[in-house]
């Protein structure tokens, strides 16, 4: 387990007081997601480029250090840095559809 | 409890959603323009949009004890018909006469177009031109992180607008610190699913200097809790914080930033 590093801006608290605020519902998130990867199992079709995206992003929850939220968007975003020509769509998806 | 609902798109919600913000503490509410969910044909769909906004919700609000404020623009989602958005641009500065109106906003990119960003621009040299305050919307979820970093590049290339009269809202985990490190102010939206949860929210305040942040719940017309920012204060109040630390990020600095603009009266004076 790593080192604890408390922000200045967060007041003192053990990890055993975040587990009592915040557990049943990380643990009800988690059995929700086991849940959607059963469901996709179980239907016909390829991968979509999102469950994709969620797929490469599950080695993330286990990495050591804190910042794993950010690790995760970013491993979803566009890359690139220029303006697009133009939009096929005004909606986004969630996950860059280049992500391999 | 007291706070500002600095983001809310009021047109979409019920008299009920007013009583229940009201009932919750908010003190007064900020409505930039918007899109409305299908692309309005022509200008006159704006202008009929930005009366609504200077007009209409204004007395809404006031049922409920609530002042109510507006920002106006072409929503980038309409960005791309470069036609539409210059008729559009022509109509705000007889609204901004408007004794309610603090700025320019929600502008900003969805996709990362190039007309988006001539739109951006056009919008961005009015403000100058005007004197206005700017409300920034980023692009939703894989767009955001580019998107943001197009926007801030293009405010810091005008070279007159001041980071300080800008936020840039919607940010997250991976652009909150770019953010906040070029000296803008940075809004987080709170909802359900996309953007932030109440419970982020207060993680990513733990992690950074909150003194320039604001805390929104949009509500718009989709998946959307027009009492998100009490929930999020309730949030710090079940992790520790301080009644004055809660005070100062749900409701003094929002104040702090809109009272830039020598329409926005702090409730708390006016009491």
């Amino acid at each position: 387990m790593s080192t604890p590093q408390p922000h200045p801006g967060a007041p003192a608290r053990t990890r055993e007081q975040v587990a009592d605020l915040h557990f049943m519902d990380a643990r009800y998130k988690l059995l929700d997601l086991a849940a959607f990867l059963d469901r996709l199992d179980r239907a016909a079709g390829g991968e979509d480029h999102r469950v994709r995206g969620l797929r490469a992003a599950l080695p993330l929850l286990l990495e050591k250090d804190e910042g794993r939220v950010a690790r995760i968007l970013n491993l979803w975003s566009d890359p690139s840095v220029e303006p697009i020509a133009k939009a096929d769509t005004k909606a986004a998806s969630g996950v860059w559809p280049g992500l391999k | 409890m007291r706070y500002i609902e600095p983001h809310g798109h009021m047109v979409s919600r019920t008299t009920d959603d007013y009583q229940a913000m009201a009932l919750a503490g908010c003190a007064a509410i900020c409505e930039p323009a918007f899109w409305a969910g299908f692309d309005r044909k022509s200008a006159d769909g704006f202008y009929d949009y930005f009366c609504q906004l200077t007009q209409i919700e204004p007395k809404r609000a006031a049922k409920y004890g609530l002042p109510h404020y507006s920002w106006l623009c072409i929503n980038p989602k309409e960005s791309e018909d470069m036609a539409l958005a210059a008729d559009v641009l022509a109509l705000i500065p007889e609204f901004l006469k408007a004794p309610t109106v603090l700025g320019i906003g929600e502008i900003g990119l969805n996709k990362n177009t190039r007309n988006e960003m001539k739109v951006l621009e056009q919008h961005i040299a009015l403000a100058v031109q005007y004197d206005q305050m700017i409300l920034v919307h980023t692009p939703h979820l894989e767009d955001k992180r580019k998107g943001t970093r197009l926007i801030m590049d293009c405010l810091k290339a005008n070279g007159v607008v001041k980071p300080e009269r800008v936020i840039i809202d919607h940010v997250e985990e991976h652009t909150i610190h770019d953010v906040l490190d070029q000296g803008f102010w940075a809004g987080i939206t709170l909802y359900p699913e996309s953007k932030s949860t109440p419970v982020r929210a207060v993680d990513m305040i733990e992690s950074v200097s909150a003194q320039r942040v604001w805390l929104n719940s949009a509500c718009d017309w989709g998946h959307s809790d027009p009492l998100s920012v009490p929930k999020a204060a309730q949030e710090m109040r079940r992790r520790g914080h301080s009644a004055a630390a809660i005070d100062r990020l749900v409701y003094g600095n929002p104040v702090k930033f809109l009272s830039q603009s020598p329409r926005f009266q702090d409730p708390a004076a006016q009491a």
